[in-house]
């Protein structure tokens, strides 16, 4: 099932950034170029593992989503770090960045580090944090899209205005 | 108001900005009374509510926090038979508990009115269906209720509501089958929501996180109030949590509240009106003890405080072999009254209600797993989707081992004794909790269901509708406030809100309490 560009943005529209802000973004650039283009980077290499097979369009889904995330200081501040920490553990255990590993190392990894199991906090330990910025961040994005709520057969999934319709709709034949 | 001070020439002071205080200022605001609202919680920015929306399905944040409820502010004890969850069930700010409530809107029975005539148990009210009737129209208008006529064992109306119901979900399609198989009518919900693009508020937007957060405004909250109410005159002044009420025999002369940074200041008026929820209007009331009053203001009746009351929360769930189109929305569009007024003293009137979001949500799911990739979408598909469930809401009887007082041994940020809630659940309730699952049990049967959970009498949970710490009555001895709603004790003090209910009956109460403020808006003027 393929993931757009449309699905990233309602995800953003859901989750509190709009599409204006993140087409003055696009236009302007960022203020801290590395960091951030790590951040998707990362972050899309993570997606590669957390979401389904079945889906595709990831990449541009991510960076278009994390376009909008990364306009919150405070939420980017969180991202960066996280991803680092992140980074810091595959270097250290993999000899190499994050989005560098093999897909079945970046799985490895993310439960090594303990994100399968911890809960989120977005001021944890490493666990809780890269639960929190990396794993959740993309679930929240995916399952909160409609392509992502049609996957498991939920047009209008909670978090994405869908309107007042399908509720009232029986299941597609 | 960033300085927070007091308004000069003041002549009405409410205390609490929910719906009961909001609609009173806004009415007499309108009127051309100088209005100021003290409200212990701030005003929170309509632009964060998306970001609200992420807190409630995030699961790094609770309930309470998503409004910002907790901490020392709201501090309270539980010395009851059951532990009360306060700060799940309340939001201090402009809007009050309106900002995550469910908003549904339907109007008391008949017979609510005349509990201890009718039903042989419980206390009549001073007042009947009739006398409420007409605030009852205004506060649909007020409120923006959508809604049909067709519910046959409801009270009279007279008026059509101002907007068309939301219509039946494809899962009511499903009840529809097996209470026609019972002889159970099923019929709309009246909804504070926006069916259609009413009071300059659109239409529902479908995000489904409706209780705690609408990201998009079309639930109504009583902001909408407040900012009626500014914008014809009144002053509202936010984090600003009264903490006593000064008074002579007969009249309160002053409200002192406390500003951030711990600055205490003294709002005179010419009348007050008490609109902090059930419990802490009656904590700001004992809290006002004095020589003259000391067992509290306004409660030479010895009744500030007692009789709390809730609705219980009875539901059965389960699964079929079909889909069921569960979390789309997060409001209900179909219930039945059909048991309501079978009651007596041995069982209590309730309400089912057909859900439209029974079993997991899968965003919500997907982020307290332990998996992902393909194998949270096999969860994910093997979790959701022939999710079924039927609530209902009984009423609980007032009753003296039910009470809310203060906790000398704890107290808030203030350094004020915090209310303690001694919750407590009569036995015809228990009864009745038990006879809803018998009903509930029935139609997941008739549907084929496997039954997966059932809460009933062992561990039932409140409905977060506090009522009952300020009865309304004609007699001094027996009740708080007058059928007009101002205290017996001092002449220019008033409750709003569903404190004054003398009972509770088993619908959301806030329609009533917005009816009855609107009442309580018309007495004042008159007095003033």
């Amino acid at each position: 099932m393929e993931l757009s560009r449309r699905d990233a943005m309602a995800a953003l529209g859901a989750l509190g950034v709009g599409a204006a802000a993140v087409g003055v973004r696009e236009r302007t650039g960022s203020k801290d170029e590395e960091p951030e283009a790590r951040v998707r980077e990362t972050l899309v290499a993570a997606a590669e593992v957390v979401y389904p097979s079945e889906v595709s369009g990831v990449s541009e889904f991510v960076e278009t989503f994390l376009t909008g995330r990364l306009d919150d200081d405070t939420h980017a501040e969180g991202l960066r770090a996280a991803v680092s920490d992140l980074d810091d553990a595959a270097t250290e255990w993999y000899d190499g960045r994050f989005s560098a590993l093999s897909p079945a190392d970046r799985d490895r990894l993310l439960r090594e580090i303990g994100a399968d199991t911890a809960e989120e906090k977005p001021a944890g330990t490493t666990a809780e944090r890269v639960r929190y910025y990396v794993v959740n961040e993309l679930l929240l994005a995916l399952y909160s899209s409609p392509t992502g709520g049609k996957l498991v057969d939920i047009e209008n999934p909670q978090g994405h205005p869908g309107g007042i319709e399908s509720y009232r709709q029986g299941p597609e034949v | 108001m960033s300085a927070r001070t007091p308004i000069e020439d003041a002549d009405v002071c409410v205390i609490g900005a929910g719906p009961a205080g909001a609609l009173v200022a806004d009415r007499l605001a309108d009127v051309g009374r100088e209005v100021v609202i003290l409200e212990a919680g701030p005003r929170f920015d309509p632009a964060d509510r998306l970001d609200r929306m992420e807190r409630a399905l995030r699961p790094a944040y609770d309930r309470p926090g998503v409004w910002g409820m907790g901490g020392d502010r709201d501090a309270h004890s539980n010395s009851g038979d059951r532990s009360y969850p306060l700060n799940h069930a309340r939001v201090k700010g402009v809007g009050g508990s309106t900002l995550h409530w469910q908003g549904m809107v339907m109007r008391l029975h008949e017979d609510d009115f005349r509990s201890e005539s009718a039903r042989g148990v419980g206390i009549d009210w001073p007042i009947d269906y009739g006398d409420l009737r007409p605030y009852y129209v205004a506060a649909e208008r007020e409120l923006g209720v959508a809604g049909a006529d067709d519910n046959p064992f409801g009270p009279p109306r007279e008026e059509p509501f101002p907007m068309p119901a939301f219509p039946p979900s494809y899962s009511d399609s499903l009840f529809a089958g097996a209470c026609e198989e019972l002889g159970i009518a099923m019929h709309s919900v009246p909804n504070a929501r926006n069916s259609e693009s009413y009071d300059g508020r659109g239409a529902c937007a479908g995000y489904g996180t409706c209780q705690p957060v609408c990201p998009s405004g079309a639930k109504y909250d009583a902001s909408v109030h407040v900012e009626r109410a500014e914008e014809r005159g009144a002053t509202v002044i936010d984090r600003a949590p009264v903490r006593r009420l000064e008074h002579d025999a007969d009249r309160v002369t002053a409200a002192r509240y406390t500003i951030p940074g711990g600055e205490i200041h003294t709002q005179e008026a010419d009348a007050f009106v008490v609109a902090c929820g059930g419990v802490e209007t009656p904590r700001l009331l004992l809290l006002s003890e004095s020589e003259r009053y000391p067992d509290g203001l306004a409660n030479s009746s010895g009744l500030v405080g007692k009789s709390f009351m809730e609705h219980l929360f009875a539901g059965v769930g389960g699964t079929i072999e079909e889909p069921t189109r569960q979390n789309h929305v997060g409001f209900l569009t179909s219930e039945s009254h059909q048991f309501y007024d079978e009651a007596d003293a041995d069982l209590a009137p309730f309400k089912l209600e057909f859900f439209n979001y029974a079993g997991p949500s899968p965003v919500e799911e997907a982020l307290t797993g332990d998996q992902w990739g393909d194998a949270l979408l096999d969860q994910l598909r093997g979790s959701y989707g022939t999710h079924v469930g039927v609530g209902a809401l009984v009423e609980q009887l007032p009753s003296e081992d039910s009470y809310v007082d203060l906790d000398p041994d704890v107290t808030d940020d203030r350094g004020l004794p915090v209310p303690d809630v001694h919750w407590s659940v009569d036995d015809r309730a228990l009864r009745t909790l038990e006879r809803a699952n018998e009903v509930q049990r029935e139609i997941l049967g008739e549907l084929g269901a496997e039954i997966t959970w059932t809460v009933g009498p062992e561990n039932t949970g409140p409905a977060f509708h506090h009522m009952g710490t300020t009865r309304m009555g004609g007699d001094p001895e027996g009740s708080v406030v007058t059928p007009d709603l101002r205290t017996h004790d001092l002449s220019n003090c008033w409750i709003a809100g569903s404190s004054v209910f003398p009972t509770g009956g088993a619908v959301n109460p806030t329609l009533t309490i917005a009816a009855l403020a609107l009442k309580t808006a018309e007495n004042i003027d008159d007095a003033l």
